[in-house]
């Protein structure tokens, strides 16, 4: 029996310990060195040189740069996902709607899609001459905008193809969230006299707390790695407007081999992901509902 | 009133979800040059197939299909397996250890992928797999995630189920081959789909580890084209057409099961 169940965890706990247990401690060991494109050919040439890393890394403008990026993408990109989620489960799920299952994959779809391709057709689509999106715009009276060309603009245009790419993946979240929600509590609200507007507001929003946070941290998490889009659409241009920390420590990694400073980055990024999970799952915790957690 | 305005919402909504999806499909089949004009054109003045010829055989895009193609199946077939016997074995067999190692593994869950990628790539250079297929494959053998979903789905089998075989002789691989996976269909299904989409669309590792433009996989082709080809606009839609087509059907025809699986991770965590 116990022989039996060593046998069936080998195969999979194996390659996760070697692969990807074992890295990410080396990685922490890699970013106390000064393990560079010397210590390529002879691990013997990088030594250990404590926080220095660290040290410039806090120094550096570049990293600051990314840093503001990545949270303003973040900040801004994540609840505006999580929001225009909440708005189409909200949507499709009313007892109004017909059509349910053909509307359903249809705002699916753009999570199916591979990321590197729809980064590919949206650069097009943002063009400040020949796009759809300025094109569409002028209808309203909108000038054409530099979508991508624009250091002002060029974080918002990712932030908007990353809300179309990943809103219905957290939709069908928010939407099995909502049917779990017992009908009881509709028909309680109804007796008490509640409109439409008092329902949503004392029924369905605090049901779904538990659900917001769990959909909240998968966002956050996901968007902290941000990369193929500003990799492809604007190698992280106009003047590192969207040079985000996964972009940076790719660039330090795996063009210059500071691999040393590189996994400085990429423990600076693990950290942040850490506590950002810590305070949402704190969160969690205190909302006291964890039925669906 | 309230019911039509809903609708029409819905469906612009709807709409605009799918132009990207339109535009990039009708913008492959142009002749050269037609997208770059003001107001942009919805429909090609005649469709040509004369991009994904070029894709095809001037720029080897058959090539980045079949390693794509290699790649997110052995990745799919061999996670699938090593998954389910995994999420089994914590399901099922009582061992010394075995909560606190499920925990451990969970906790792991919230290392970013992209920490590991520097020592990782070190590792595989000694090993001689950078730039192999086993290169990319070694990271995708086992998931958590997929253990855990296993093993969520495996608790609900009756151990009875498990016991009557054993009293029939049955060996334990012969339970979990003949028994547990075929009860476990639906979550096999879920869980390939998500794998092998996930595969597919893979861009950070393959990146990195496939440094030889004949390894490339279709993502990295198609950024790497993009960057020379910026002023192809037709071509491109071609390529990311070829890219995002497999999985779109792949989705169109098991859609239902992707849902599923999506409320299923978010059920019980």
């Amino acid at each position: 029996m116990r022989r039996a169940a060593i046998l069936f965890l080998i195969p999979a706990l194996l390659p996760i310990f070697l692969f990807f247990f074992i890295p990410a401690l080396a990685a922490f060991v890699l970013s106390f060195t000064d393990f560079d494109i010397y210590s390529l050919g002879d691990f013997r040439n990088a030594r250990f040189v404590g926080v220095k890393n660290y040290l410039q890394l806090f120094e550096d403008p570049l990293f600051w740069k990314a840093m503001g990026n990545t949270f303003y993408f973040v900040l801004v990109g994540g609840p505006l996902s999580v929001a225009v989620s909440l708005s189409m489960a909200l949507l499709v799920n009313s007892k109004l709607t017909r059509f349910k299952g053909l509307f359903r994959p249809v705002y699916f779809a753009p999570v199916v899609t591979t990321l590197v391709a729809v980064a590919v057709v949206w650069r097009y689509l943002y063009h400040p001459r020949f796009g759809l999106l300025n094109y569409g715009l002028s209808f309203l009276g909108i000038d054409p905008v530099d979508w991508l060309g624009d250091p002002v603009w060029a974080m918002p245009a990712i932030i908007l193809l990353s809300v179309w790419k990943g809103f219905g993946y957290n939709m069908i979240i928010f939407i099995a969230g909502l049917q779990s929600i017992p009908e009881e509590l509709y028909e309680a609200a109804r007796i008490d006299g509640a409109n439409a507007w008092q329902q949503f507001k004392g029924v369905t929003l605090p049901m779904l707390v538990p659900t917001a946070l769990f959909v909240g941290i998968i966002t956050m998490i996901n968007n902290f790695q941000l990369f193929a889009e500003p990799y492809v659409m604007t190698q992280g241009g106009p003047v590192n407007s969207t040079l985000s920390i996964v972009l940076l420590m790719y660039q330090q990694g795996f063009r210059w081999w500071n691999l040393g400073y590189s996994a400085a980055i990429a423990f600076v990024l693990f950290a942040i992901i850490l506590a950002g999970s810590l305070i949402q799952a704190g969160l969690q915790k205190r909302t006291g509902l964890s039925s669906r957690t | 009133m309230k019911k039509v305005l809903l609708h029409t919402v819905m469906v612009v909504i709807a709409i605009l979800t799918l132009l990207p999806g339109f535009w990039m499909i009708s913008a492959s089949l142009m002749p050269a040059g037609e997208a770059s004009a003001y107001p942009p054109p919805f429909v090609p003045s005649e469709i040509t197939f004369e991009h994904y010829d070029t894709l095809l055989t001037r720029l080897g895009l058959a090539r980045y299909f079949m390693n794509s193609l290699i790649l997110s199946v052995s990745i799919t077939v061999i996670s699938l397996f090593f998954n389910s016997m995994a999420g089994y074995a914590f399901a099922k067999y009582r061992f010394a250890g075995r909560d606190k190692l499920f925990r451990l593994l969970v906790a792991e869950m919230v290392i970013p992928a992209q920490v590991t990628t520097l020592p990782l790539f070190l590792m595989l250079n000694k090993l001689g797999l950078v730039n192999t297929y086993a290169g990319v494959i070694v990271t995708g053998m086992a998931t958590i995630y997929g253990i855990f979903l296993m093993r969520q789905f495996t608790l609900s089998i009756p151990d009875s189920l498990i016991e009557a075989a054993r009293m029939d002789g049955a060996s334990e691989f012969k339970i979990y081959w003949s028994v547990i996976l075929p009860l476990c269909r639906p979550i096999l299904v879920t869980l390939a789909i998500f794998t092998f989409v996930g595969a597919w669309s893979d861009f950070f590792w393959p990146l990195i580890v496939l440094t030889d433009d004949s390894m490339y996989t279709l993502p990295v082709a198609l950024a790497i084209l993009a960057g020379e080809h910026v002023q192809d606009t037709e071509l491109m839609m071609a390529g990311a057409v070829m890219t995002v087509l497999p999985v779109m059907l792949l989705f169109i025809a098991l859609q239902r099961y992707y849902i599923q699986g999506i409320m299923l991770g978010s059920v019980k965590g």
